[in-house]
Protein backbone atom coordinates (compact mmCIF):
# COMPACT_ATOMS: atom_id res chain seq x y z
CA UNK A 1 0.00 0.00 0.00
CA UNK A 2 1.77 3.08 -1.19
CA UNK A 3 0.97 6.80 0.50
CA UNK A 4 -1.02 8.98 -1.49
CA UNK A 5 -1.21 12.72 -1.98
CA UNK A 6 -3.31 15.55 -3.48
CA UNK A 7 -1.45 17.70 -5.67
CA UNK A 8 -2.31 20.58 -7.75
CA UNK A 9 0.13 22.04 -10.09
CA UNK A 10 -0.13 24.26 -13.41
CA UNK A 11 0.82 22.36 -16.18
CA UNK A 12 1.25 24.52 -19.22
CA UNK A 13 -1.28 27.33 -18.02
CA UNK A 14 -3.64 24.75 -16.87
CA UNK A 15 -4.57 23.84 -13.32
CA UNK A 16 -4.60 20.46 -12.42
CA UNK A 17 -5.28 18.45 -9.33
CA UNK A 18 -3.96 15.07 -8.93
CA UNK A 19 -3.48 12.58 -6.32
CA UNK A 20 -0.91 10.89 -6.83
CA UNK A 21 1.14 7.83 -5.13
CA UNK A 22 3.78 9.78 -3.29
CA UNK A 23 6.43 7.20 -4.94
CA UNK A 24 5.60 8.40 -8.34
CA UNK A 25 7.58 10.79 -10.43
CA UNK A 26 7.28 14.07 -12.07
CA UNK A 27 8.11 12.30 -15.24
CA UNK A 28 5.46 9.23 -14.47
CA UNK A 29 2.71 11.88 -13.85
CA UNK A 30 3.19 14.12 -16.68
CA UNK A 31 2.93 10.93 -18.95
CA UNK A 32 0.61 8.70 -17.20
CA UNK A 33 -2.17 10.39 -15.69
CA UNK A 34 -1.96 13.57 -17.92
CA UNK A 35 -1.13 12.11 -20.95
CA UNK A 36 1.66 14.65 -22.00
CA UNK A 37 4.14 11.92 -23.40
CA UNK A 38 6.13 14.84 -24.81
CA UNK A 39 8.64 14.54 -22.07
CA UNK A 40 10.75 11.62 -22.58
CA UNK A 41 11.60 8.71 -20.46
CA UNK A 42 15.16 7.25 -21.58
CA UNK A 43 18.15 7.10 -18.91
CA UNK A 44 15.87 7.45 -15.50
CA UNK A 45 18.97 8.72 -13.76
CA UNK A 46 19.35 12.36 -14.61
CA UNK A 47 22.17 11.87 -16.97
CA UNK A 48 20.76 12.31 -20.44
CA UNK A 49 17.85 15.25 -20.05
CA UNK A 50 15.35 13.68 -22.53
CA UNK A 51 12.94 14.48 -19.17
CA UNK A 52 13.79 17.86 -19.16
CA UNK A 53 10.80 19.75 -18.28
CA UNK A 54 10.58 23.97 -16.69
CA UNK A 55 9.16 24.29 -13.09
CA UNK A 56 8.59 27.49 -12.11
CA UNK A 57 10.97 28.33 -14.79
CA UNK A 58 13.93 26.09 -14.00
CA UNK A 59 14.84 23.50 -16.31
CA UNK A 60 15.41 20.38 -14.44
CA UNK A 61 15.33 16.41 -14.95
CA UNK A 62 11.62 15.37 -14.39
CA UNK A 63 13.00 11.21 -13.33
CA UNK A 64 15.04 13.10 -10.58
CA UNK A 65 11.91 14.83 -8.98
CA UNK A 66 8.60 13.35 -6.85
CA UNK A 67 4.98 14.55 -7.81
CA UNK A 68 4.37 15.36 -4.72
CA UNK A 69 7.63 18.16 -4.45
CA UNK A 70 5.79 20.14 -7.58
CA UNK A 71 2.51 20.72 -5.42
CA UNK A 72 1.75 24.20 -6.17
CA UNK A 73 4.14 24.68 -8.88
CA UNK A 74 4.26 25.96 -12.72
CA UNK A 75 4.68 23.03 -14.91
CA UNK A 76 6.17 23.46 -18.41
CA UNK A 77 6.34 21.04 -20.77
CA UNK A 78 6.73 20.42 -24.70
CA UNK A 79 3.55 20.58 -25.18
CA UNK A 80 3.08 23.92 -24.11
CA UNK A 81 5.79 25.59 -26.45
CA UNK A 82 3.50 25.82 -29.69
CA UNK A 83 0.73 28.49 -29.36
CA UNK A 84 -2.61 28.50 -31.43
CA UNK A 85 -1.08 26.01 -33.38
CA UNK A 86 2.45 28.10 -34.89
CA UNK A 87 5.39 26.71 -33.57
CA UNK A 88 7.81 28.44 -31.03
CA UNK A 89 10.56 30.36 -32.50
CA UNK A 90 13.09 27.52 -31.16
CA UNK A 91 10.87 24.64 -32.52
CA UNK A 92 10.73 26.34 -36.05
CA UNK A 93 14.49 27.27 -35.78
CA UNK A 94 15.07 23.05 -35.11
CA UNK A 95 12.94 21.86 -37.84
CA UNK A 96 14.94 24.64 -39.93
CA UNK A 97 18.57 23.77 -39.01
CA UNK A 98 17.67 19.91 -39.01
CA UNK A 99 18.40 19.61 -35.36
CA UNK A 100 16.05 16.66 -35.52
CA UNK A 101 16.57 13.33 -36.60
CA UNK A 102 15.43 10.28 -34.82
CA UNK A 103 13.57 13.05 -32.56
CA UNK A 104 13.96 11.44 -28.84
CA UNK A 105 15.80 13.95 -27.12
CA UNK A 106 14.51 17.03 -28.86
CA UNK A 107 11.96 17.92 -26.21
CA UNK A 108 14.20 17.75 -23.79
CA UNK A 109 16.63 19.94 -25.94
CA UNK A 110 14.36 22.48 -27.02
CA UNK A 111 12.98 22.94 -22.94
CA UNK A 112 16.47 23.28 -22.12
CA UNK A 113 17.12 25.76 -24.54
CA UNK A 114 13.79 27.69 -23.67
CA UNK A 115 15.15 28.09 -20.01
CA UNK A 116 18.60 29.13 -21.67
CA UNK A 117 17.05 31.80 -23.62
CA UNK A 118 15.01 33.16 -21.12
CA UNK A 119 17.86 33.61 -18.73
CA UNK A 120 20.10 34.55 -21.15
CA UNK A 121 18.90 35.62 -24.56
CA UNK A 122 22.06 35.94 -26.23
CA UNK A 123 24.34 33.54 -25.14
CA UNK A 124 27.66 33.04 -26.88
CA UNK A 125 28.36 29.38 -27.89
CA UNK A 126 30.51 28.29 -25.18
CA UNK A 127 27.02 29.48 -22.85
CA UNK A 128 24.71 27.26 -25.20
CA UNK A 129 27.18 24.40 -25.05
CA UNK A 130 26.73 24.90 -21.04
CA UNK A 131 23.57 25.34 -21.18
CA UNK A 132 22.58 22.42 -22.92
CA UNK A 133 25.09 20.14 -21.46
CA UNK A 134 22.84 17.85 -20.09
CA UNK A 135 21.47 16.87 -22.72
CA UNK A 136 22.16 13.61 -24.85
CA UNK A 137 21.70 12.99 -28.74
CA UNK A 138 22.63 9.35 -29.69
CA UNK A 139 21.92 10.89 -33.07
CA UNK A 140 24.82 13.47 -32.68
CA UNK A 141 22.98 16.41 -33.71
CA UNK A 142 24.55 18.64 -31.67
CA UNK A 143 25.78 21.25 -34.72
CA UNK A 144 22.75 21.72 -35.55
CA UNK A 145 20.93 22.24 -32.30
CA UNK A 146 23.59 24.87 -31.34
CA UNK A 147 22.86 26.38 -34.77
CA UNK A 148 19.16 26.58 -34.20
CA UNK A 149 19.53 27.89 -30.69
CA UNK A 150 21.98 30.53 -32.05
CA UNK A 151 19.36 31.53 -34.65
CA UNK A 152 16.83 31.95 -31.91
CA UNK A 153 19.21 34.06 -29.97
CA UNK A 154 20.56 36.51 -33.12
CA UNK A 155 16.03 36.96 -33.95
CA UNK A 156 16.19 38.37 -30.42
CA UNK A 157 17.83 41.27 -31.53
CA UNK A 158 15.37 42.23 -34.03
CA UNK B 1 9.71 2.87 -7.55
CA UNK B 2 9.80 1.01 -3.75
CA UNK B 3 7.26 2.42 -1.72
CA UNK B 4 8.08 4.68 1.27
CA UNK B 5 6.08 7.18 3.44
CA UNK B 6 6.82 10.77 2.48
CA UNK B 7 6.49 13.55 5.61
CA UNK B 8 7.18 17.03 4.79
CA UNK B 9 7.12 18.55 7.75
CA UNK B 10 6.67 22.31 8.04
CA UNK B 11 9.07 23.21 11.24
CA UNK B 12 12.75 22.12 12.30
CA UNK B 13 11.34 20.62 15.14
CA UNK B 14 9.41 18.22 13.63
CA UNK B 15 11.66 17.42 11.17
CA UNK B 16 14.12 16.46 13.88
CA UNK B 17 11.79 14.57 15.53
CA UNK B 18 10.77 12.52 12.57
CA UNK B 19 14.77 11.73 11.89
CA UNK B 20 15.20 10.55 15.56
CA UNK B 21 12.39 8.82 15.86
CA UNK B 22 12.83 6.71 12.31
CA UNK B 23 17.05 6.65 12.60
CA UNK B 24 18.28 4.58 9.82
CA UNK B 25 15.04 4.19 7.99
CA UNK B 26 14.32 7.88 7.28
CA UNK B 27 16.27 9.64 4.39
CA UNK B 28 16.34 13.79 3.90
CA UNK B 29 15.08 14.46 0.67
CA UNK B 30 16.39 18.38 -0.30
CA UNK B 31 17.09 18.47 -4.54
CA UNK B 32 17.09 14.76 -4.64
CA UNK B 33 19.43 14.15 -7.22
CA UNK B 34 21.33 11.65 -5.25
CA UNK B 35 18.36 10.03 -3.42
CA UNK B 36 16.26 9.69 -6.45
CA UNK B 37 18.69 7.47 -7.97
CA UNK B 38 19.14 5.38 -4.37
CA UNK B 39 15.63 4.97 -4.12
CA UNK B 40 14.88 3.50 -8.01
CA UNK B 41 18.15 1.23 -7.47
CA UNK B 42 17.11 -0.07 -3.85
CA UNK B 43 20.59 0.68 -2.83
CA UNK B 44 18.53 2.86 -0.59
CA UNK B 45 15.26 1.34 1.36
CA UNK B 46 14.33 4.21 3.53
CA UNK B 47 10.56 3.65 5.37
CA UNK B 48 10.01 7.62 5.13
CA UNK B 49 11.71 9.80 2.51
CA UNK B 50 11.48 13.57 4.64
CA UNK B 51 11.45 16.27 2.53
CA UNK B 52 12.94 19.71 3.85
CA UNK B 53 11.86 21.90 1.62
CA UNK B 54 8.48 23.45 3.41
CA UNK B 55 10.49 24.53 6.40
CA UNK B 56 11.00 28.02 6.71
CA UNK B 57 14.67 28.05 9.10
CA UNK B 58 15.71 26.06 5.94
CA UNK B 59 14.83 28.27 2.99
CA UNK B 60 17.11 28.96 0.14
CA UNK B 61 19.48 31.91 0.74
CA UNK B 62 23.06 33.34 0.91
CA UNK B 63 23.37 35.98 3.55
CA UNK B 64 26.32 37.94 5.66
CA UNK B 65 26.32 37.52 8.86
CA UNK B 66 28.64 38.66 12.20
CA UNK B 67 31.95 37.86 9.64
CA UNK B 68 30.68 35.06 7.80
CA UNK B 69 28.33 34.31 4.97
CA UNK B 70 25.67 31.80 5.67
CA UNK B 71 24.03 29.48 3.55
CA UNK B 72 20.89 27.80 3.70
CA UNK B 73 20.51 24.12 3.64
CA UNK B 74 17.87 24.25 0.48
CA UNK B 75 20.29 26.66 -1.48
CA UNK B 76 21.10 24.61 -5.09
CA UNK B 77 24.06 25.03 -6.75
CA UNK B 78 22.88 27.60 -9.08
CA UNK B 79 22.18 30.20 -7.22
CA UNK B 80 26.11 29.84 -5.20
CA UNK B 81 27.45 29.60 -8.86
CA UNK B 82 25.44 33.13 -9.81
CA UNK B 83 25.77 35.16 -6.12
CA UNK B 84 27.84 38.18 -5.61
CA UNK B 85 28.95 37.11 -2.23
CA UNK B 86 30.11 33.44 -2.98
CA UNK B 87 31.68 35.04 -5.99
CA UNK B 88 33.61 37.87 -4.58
CA UNK B 89 34.95 35.95 -1.54
CA UNK B 90 34.39 32.60 -2.14
CA UNK B 91 35.28 32.36 -6.07
CA UNK B 92 37.13 28.61 -5.90
CA UNK B 93 33.56 27.45 -4.20
CA UNK B 94 31.28 29.43 -6.96
CA UNK B 95 33.68 27.20 -9.48
CA UNK B 96 32.70 24.04 -8.13
CA UNK B 97 29.32 24.66 -8.17
CA UNK B 98 28.88 26.03 -11.44
CA UNK B 99 30.37 22.82 -12.60
CA UNK B 100 28.58 20.12 -10.61
CA UNK B 101 26.33 17.89 -13.38
CA UNK B 102 24.12 20.02 -15.87
CA UNK B 103 21.74 22.89 -15.62
CA UNK B 104 18.89 20.47 -14.74
CA UNK B 105 21.00 18.96 -11.54
CA UNK B 106 22.48 22.34 -10.78
CA UNK B 107 19.00 23.79 -10.44
CA UNK B 108 18.07 21.04 -8.05
CA UNK B 109 20.93 19.67 -6.14
CA UNK B 110 21.84 21.62 -2.97
CA UNK B 111 25.13 22.55 -1.62
CA UNK B 112 23.66 21.02 1.85
CA UNK B 113 23.20 17.64 -0.13
CA UNK B 114 26.43 17.67 -1.63
CA UNK B 115 28.38 17.01 1.72
CA UNK B 116 25.41 15.10 3.39
CA UNK B 117 25.88 12.60 0.59
CA UNK B 118 29.80 12.50 1.56
CA UNK B 119 30.42 11.17 -1.96
CA UNK B 120 34.81 11.67 -2.38
CA UNK B 121 34.15 12.68 -5.69
CA UNK B 122 31.50 15.70 -4.42
CA UNK B 123 32.93 18.95 -6.32
CA UNK B 124 32.20 21.78 -3.31
CA UNK B 125 33.99 19.44 -0.31
CA UNK B 126 38.01 20.69 -1.42
CA UNK B 127 36.68 24.30 -1.71
CA UNK B 128 34.61 24.19 1.95
CA UNK B 129 37.66 22.60 3.66
CA UNK B 130 40.23 25.59 2.02
CA UNK B 131 37.64 28.20 3.43
CA UNK B 132 37.35 26.28 6.77
CA UNK B 133 33.89 26.15 6.31
CA UNK B 134 31.28 24.48 9.60
CA UNK B 135 28.60 22.61 9.38
CA UNK B 136 25.34 23.80 11.31
CA UNK B 137 23.54 20.90 11.96
CA UNK B 138 20.21 20.45 14.27
CA UNK B 139 19.16 17.66 16.41
CA UNK B 140 17.18 16.01 19.54
CA UNK B 141 19.58 17.84 21.73
CA UNK B 142 20.47 20.78 19.55
CA UNK B 143 22.10 22.93 17.55
CA UNK B 144 26.04 21.96 16.89
CA UNK B 145 28.60 23.62 13.99
CA UNK B 146 31.16 20.42 13.06
CA UNK B 147 33.96 22.17 10.79
CA UNK B 148 34.09 20.57 7.59
CA UNK B 149 37.04 18.83 8.28
CA UNK B 150 35.51 16.73 10.62
CA UNK B 151 32.43 15.93 8.85
CA UNK B 152 33.28 13.70 6.26
CA UNK B 153 34.02 9.63 7.50
CA UNK B 154 34.07 8.09 4.14
CA UNK B 155 31.66 7.27 0.86
CA UNK B 156 27.94 8.23 1.92
CA UNK B 157 28.97 8.56 6.13
CA UNK B 158 29.56 11.74 7.74
CA UNK B 159 29.39 12.28 11.40
CA UNK B 160 26.06 13.94 11.81
CA UNK B 161 24.15 11.46 14.44
CA UNK B 162 21.34 10.16 14.74
CA UNK B 163 17.90 12.39 14.45
CA UNK B 164 20.33 15.35 12.89
CA UNK B 165 20.05 17.47 9.91
CA UNK B 166 22.26 20.07 8.41
CA UNK B 167 20.72 23.18 8.39
CA UNK B 168 22.90 25.34 6.87
CA UNK B 169 26.59 25.86 6.31
CA UNK B 170 28.56 29.15 7.17
CA UNK B 171 31.60 30.23 5.23
CA UNK B 172 34.02 32.71 7.70
CA UNK B 173 34.88 35.78 5.39
CA UNK B 174 38.84 35.85 4.42
CA UNK B 175 40.68 37.71 7.40
CA UNK B 176 43.44 38.08 4.89
CA UNK B 177 43.24 38.56 0.77
CA UNK B 178 43.07 35.27 -0.97
CA UNK B 179 43.80 33.72 -4.39
CA UNK B 180 42.00 30.76 -4.73
CA UNK B 181 40.94 28.16 -7.58
CA UNK B 182 39.08 25.05 -7.83
CA UNK B 183 39.91 22.29 -10.67
CA UNK B 184 38.68 18.96 -11.45
CA UNK B 185 39.10 16.25 -14.13
CA UNK B 186 36.40 14.43 -15.67
CA UNK B 187 35.61 12.53 -18.78
CA UNK B 188 32.96 14.23 -19.79
CA UNK B 189 31.39 17.57 -18.74
CA UNK B 190 28.00 17.66 -18.03
CA UNK B 191 27.11 14.29 -16.74
CA UNK B 192 30.43 12.00 -15.38
CA UNK B 193 31.76 12.36 -11.34
CA UNK B 194 35.04 13.73 -11.36
CA UNK B 195 38.21 11.64 -11.48
CA UNK B 196 40.06 14.34 -9.32
CA UNK B 197 38.69 17.45 -7.76
CA UNK B 198 40.70 20.17 -6.15
CA UNK B 199 40.97 23.51 -4.53
CA UNK B 200 43.79 25.57 -3.82
CA UNK B 201 44.66 28.93 -1.92
CA UNK B 202 47.18 30.85 -0.91
CA UNK B 203 46.90 33.97 0.72
CA UNK B 204 48.69 37.35 1.78
CA UNK B 205 50.12 35.91 5.03
CA UNK B 206 51.92 33.16 3.43
CA UNK B 207 49.57 30.31 4.23
CA UNK B 208 48.86 27.84 1.47
CA UNK B 209 45.57 25.10 1.16
CA UNK B 210 45.23 22.09 -0.90
CA UNK B 211 42.32 19.98 -0.53
CA UNK B 212 41.16 17.13 -2.88
CA UNK B 213 38.95 14.36 -3.14
CA UNK B 214 37.99 11.46 -5.45
CA UNK B 215 41.38 9.93 -4.80
CA UNK B 216 40.21 8.32 -1.23
CA UNK B 217 37.83 7.10 0.63
CA UNK B 218 36.79 10.98 1.96
CA UNK B 219 38.15 14.70 0.66
CA UNK B 220 40.61 15.74 2.58
CA UNK B 221 42.49 19.22 3.22
CA UNK B 222 46.58 20.13 3.80
CA UNK B 223 48.05 23.56 5.01
CA UNK B 224 51.26 24.82 4.13
CA UNK B 225 52.34 27.59 6.78
CA UNK B 226 55.95 27.59 5.92
CA UNK B 227 55.37 30.09 3.27
CA UNK B 228 57.21 27.66 0.87
CA UNK B 229 53.97 27.42 -1.75
CA UNK B 230 52.78 30.70 -1.57
CA UNK B 231 55.64 32.23 -2.41
CA UNK B 232 56.92 32.83 -6.13
CA UNK B 233 59.95 32.99 -5.68
CA UNK B 234 60.24 29.88 -3.82
CA UNK B 235 62.74 27.45 -5.62
CA UNK B 236 60.49 24.60 -7.55
CA UNK B 237 62.15 21.74 -5.62
CA UNK B 238 61.23 23.54 -2.09
CA UNK B 239 57.77 23.76 -3.88
CA UNK B 240 58.03 19.85 -5.31
CA UNK B 241 58.77 18.89 -1.68
CA UNK B 242 55.72 20.15 -0.02
CA UNK B 243 53.58 19.13 -2.26
CA UNK B 244 54.63 15.53 -2.46
CA UNK B 245 53.75 15.50 1.08
CA UNK B 246 50.59 16.58 0.36
CA UNK B 247 49.74 14.37 -2.65
CA UNK B 248 51.13 11.17 -0.37
CA UNK B 249 47.61 11.57 1.33
CA UNK B 250 45.81 10.03 -2.07
CA UNK B 251 44.81 6.46 -1.89
CA UNK B 252 42.78 6.07 -4.74
CA UNK B 253 40.58 3.28 -5.41
CA UNK B 254 41.62 0.01 -7.75
CA UNK B 255 38.43 -1.08 -7.80
CA UNK B 256 36.80 2.45 -9.89
CA UNK B 257 35.45 1.98 -13.07
CA UNK B 258 35.80 5.81 -13.47
CA UNK B 259 39.81 5.94 -13.79
CA UNK B 260 42.83 3.87 -12.66
CA UNK B 261 44.58 4.85 -9.36
CA UNK B 262 47.97 5.35 -11.71
CA UNK B 263 45.84 7.94 -13.80
CA UNK B 264 44.25 9.80 -10.72
CA UNK B 265 47.65 10.38 -9.45
CA UNK B 266 49.46 11.20 -12.54
CA UNK B 267 46.09 14.17 -12.77
CA UNK B 268 46.18 14.72 -9.00
CA UNK B 269 49.51 16.03 -9.53
CA UNK B 270 49.22 17.90 -12.51
CA UNK B 271 45.77 19.77 -11.39
CA UNK B 272 47.84 20.35 -8.04
CA UNK B 273 50.92 22.80 -9.33
CA UNK B 274 48.05 24.15 -12.11
CA UNK B 275 45.93 25.76 -9.20
CA UNK B 276 48.63 26.24 -6.98
CA UNK B 277 50.17 28.53 -9.97
CA UNK B 278 46.25 29.89 -10.78
CA UNK B 279 45.99 30.78 -6.95
CA UNK B 280 48.98 32.75 -6.75
CA UNK B 281 48.39 34.52 -9.88
CA UNK B 282 44.56 35.21 -8.33
CA UNK B 283 46.76 36.64 -5.04
CA UNK B 284 49.02 39.10 -7.28
CA UNK B 285 45.54 40.38 -9.14
CA UNK B 286 43.80 40.40 -5.78
CA UNK B 287 46.83 42.89 -4.29
CA UNK B 288 46.82 45.04 -7.76
CA UNK B 289 42.92 45.02 -7.99
CA UNK B 290 41.44 44.79 -4.52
Amino acid sequence: MVDMLSVVMTVNGRRRTLEVAVNRTLLDVLREDLELTGTKECCDAGECGACTVLVNGLALDSCLMLAVEADGAEVSTVEGLAKDGKLSPLQQAFLDKGAVQCGFCTPGQLMAAQALLAANPHPTLDEVHEGLSGNLCRCACYLQITEAVLAVAEGAHE
Amino acid sequence: MQPFSYERPATLAAAVALLAAHGPDARVLAGGTDLMLGLRSGSEKPSVVVDIKHIADLSPGIREEAGAVAIGATTVMSDLAGNALIRRYFRALAEAAAIVGSVQIRNRATLAGNICNASPAADTAPPLLVYGAVVVAAGPRGTRHIPISEFFVESGVTTLGRGELVTGIELPLPSRRTGAVHLRRTRRRGHDLASVTLCCSVDEGGVAKLAYGSVGPRPVLFIDDTGTLADPAAAHEAKARVLEGMFAGASPSKRSMRASPEYRLAMLRVLGWRALQTAIDRLAEERTHG
